[in-house]
């Protein structure tokens, strides 16, 4: 298992559905590690009862069927099927509305989820997730991009609360692709995920989904910001390391000759 | 989950081969490792290994070490002499290598069948003269070499021959989580006939940075000329304009003047360096300074379309106001029930 998630750390995050599937087929026993462990790229189905598009992780999934936030219902309809309690629905319902309006304000566009079960500890966790596309084709408003794609994924862990205080435990990943292709330029191709967590212990006077929004909101600034500074940055480093910006090179003695 | 199929063992060497192929630089010994304990058939790791690594160094043409101080050997597919055996020109040996441990193993002399004629060799070891002079300037752990590919029984003038300049540049920092490499080939090839030489070269940048995540740069640059010896006669003519060469202007000058005559050997090895100094040189930095460029304008570039992506701030330029969606949803219910009331 240690091996499969070294394996695919290495390899280019811009095929790391075809790695998913190849180690999946490798060691079918892990398969569940595997899903849970490896992040892919996110996947949407529509839900026509509500007219909306959700988006499917192991967090709504039950067998092979995916819940939808909006209707609660699953997609294909499943018996027998899990459903959070009635208090955590009310809490799922109103998260959804409120992160729409968030997606909507940092995103202009995309799509967003957000589901909760219980856990075992008499605490919830609650998994937010966003997609936005920004290809040519798709929501790109300066259709710089040939691909281009931010998947965000939130999972929160909130323990039971002690005399008002709740500690939350938020772990976020965002896979981010872009791909350009001009003729002058050639192809040029930058993808990658990152991952970090936060732990926080806030009192629940303003309620949950305001104590959770908050980090989600903090942690996606910071992701933001090691995205195009530290990784864009590194890149590009290393590019200028390989072969210095001629400005830094004396300038070759025979070609100015003449 | 899904139907578990057992795959059989050529489906799980295709499989471990995608792995090793799609390696960063540097990197396929620590995929390798990884992939046999996942693969657990040391069988089918052995094949996909022995299968992959071929590829896979030649295709990063890797620089090994040649022993008792040879020298550097650039491991391509245009020194390939055999499965195992790479020639470097520079030094006209050929080194025996161990594909799988990426090592040189051993080295001999290069046989004369091996060689390019001493007619083409004068104008390899011109160009690989200033190439490596350019290369030590430009790329701090650049590797490089230029191999005859066509033509190299070529005997004197009259026949097509083509060069290939290959330019390697790999710096592993595993310890600070990144890797990278920059491969630039330049295929240079002579036509006799239609006095015209032609040149293409193609780029690869590739970058990993794996601290904290899994973040990939991959970059492609192609690109191509073409000129005409007349050209290089009138640089040529230029240059002797200058007598920056010190050799007999009439002569030169009667090479100049009369093109349609078959070139003597010298002449020909005159123009080919004069080429080499004023326009493959020149070209090779300029692609690599466009390729900057594009980096450059790319950087800009990707911090709008990430700003298409995820705004740094929300449309109302302030944090969101979480502590204040119970408003929303007063404001959601106060609309929905003005709606019903409509």
């Amino acid at each position: 298992m240690e091996a499969a998630m070294g394996l695919m750390r290495r390899m280019p995050p811009k095929h790391s559905e075809t790695a998913l599937s190849a180690l999946l087929s490798l060691l079918p026993d892990h398969s569940s590690d595997l899903l849970s462990q490896v992040d892919q790229p996110l996947q949407v189905l529509f839900d026509e009862e509500s007219g909306k598009e959700f988006i499917l992780c192991e967090y709504n999934r039950d067998a092979d069927s995916y819940r939808s936030p909006w209707s609660n219902k699953y997609h294909p309809p499943l018996e027998d099927a899990l459903y959070p309690p009635a208090e955590l629905r009310k809490l799922e319902i109103e998260a959804n509305e409120v992160f729409a309006i968030y997606r909507d304000q940092y995103y202009e566009g995309g799509i967003s989820s957000v589901y909760m079960w219980e856990d075992d500890n008499e605490g919830f966790v609650a998994c937010f997730l966003i997609k936005k596309d920004g290809s040519k084709t798709a929501q790109g408003r300066r259709r710089h991009l040939e691909e281009g794609a931010w998947d965000a994924i939130h999972v929160i862990e909130v323990a039971p609360e002690e005399e008002g205080i709740a500690r939350y435990c938020l772990t976020s990943t965002v896979m981010l692709s872009l791909t350009t292709d001009h003729e002058s330029s050639g192809t040029f191709s930058l993808s990658g995920s990152i991952r970090r967590q936060m732990n926080m212990d806030l009192s629940v006077s303003e309620g949950h989904l305001c104590n959770m929004g908050k980090m989600i909101e903090e942690m996606e600034g910071k992701l933001r910001n090691s995205l195009d500074q530290v990784y864009f940055g590194k890149t590009k480093e290393m590019v200028c390391t390989l072969r210095p910006p001629s400005e830094v090179i004396m300038r070759l003695p025979d070609s100015t000759g003449l | 989950m899904a139907e578990e199929v057992e795959l059989n063992p050529k489906q799980k060497k295709e499989i471990a081969k995608w792995f090793l192929l799609n390696s960063p630089a540097g990197e396929i010994q620590y995929v390798a490792k990884d992939l046999r304990l996942v693969l657990n058939d040391n069988e089918v790791y052995d094949e996909a290994v022995s299968e992959s690594f071929p590829i896979y160094n030649k295709s990063h043409m890797i620089c090994l070490q040649m022993p008792a101080g040879a020298g550097d050997v650039l491991v391509t597919s245009f020194g390939e002499l055999g499965e195992n055996e790479y020639l470097d020109p520079r030094t006209a040996q050929v080194a025996i290598v161990d594909h799988v441990k990426q090592v040189c193993t051993e080295v001999r002399p290069a046989t004369d069948e091996e060689l390019s004629s001493a007619y083409v060799e004068e104008f390899r070891s011109a160009l690989d003269v200033e190439i490596l002079k350019y290369a030590g300037e430009a790329y701090p752990k650049g590797v490089c070499s230029v191999y005859c590919t066509k033509g190299k029984e070529v005997e004197g003038p009259g026949f097509n021959f083509e060069l290939v300049v290959v330019i390697s540049a790999c710096r592993l920092s595993p310890q600070n989580f990144c890797n990278g490499s920059w491969r630039s080939v330049w295929t240079i090839e002579f036509q006799d006939e239609a006095q015209v030489l032609e040149v293409k070269g193609k780029l690869q940048v590739g970058a990993h940075y794996f601290e904290e995540g899994n973040v990939q740069l991959d970059a492609k640059h192609e690109c191509g000329d073409s000129t005409l010896f007349q050209a290089i006669y009138e640089l040529l003519a230029k240059y002797m304009a200058f007598n920056l060469l010190g050799l007999d202007a009439n002569k030169v000058v009667g090479i100049v003047i009369g093109r349609t005559i078959l070139l003597d050997f010298s002449a020909m090895l005159l123009i080919s360096i004069l080429y080499m100094k004023l326009i493959v040189i020149p070209s090779p930095d300029d692609s690599a300074i466009s390729i900057s460029n594009i980096l450059r304008h790319h950087e800009t570039e990707y911090l709008a379309s990430l700003e298409d992506l995820r705004r740094k701030l929300p449309v109302t330029r302030t944090l969101f106001p979480w502590h204040n969606t119970s408003q929303f949803s007063l404001t959601r219910e106060i609309t929905k029930e003005l709606g019903i009331g409509k």
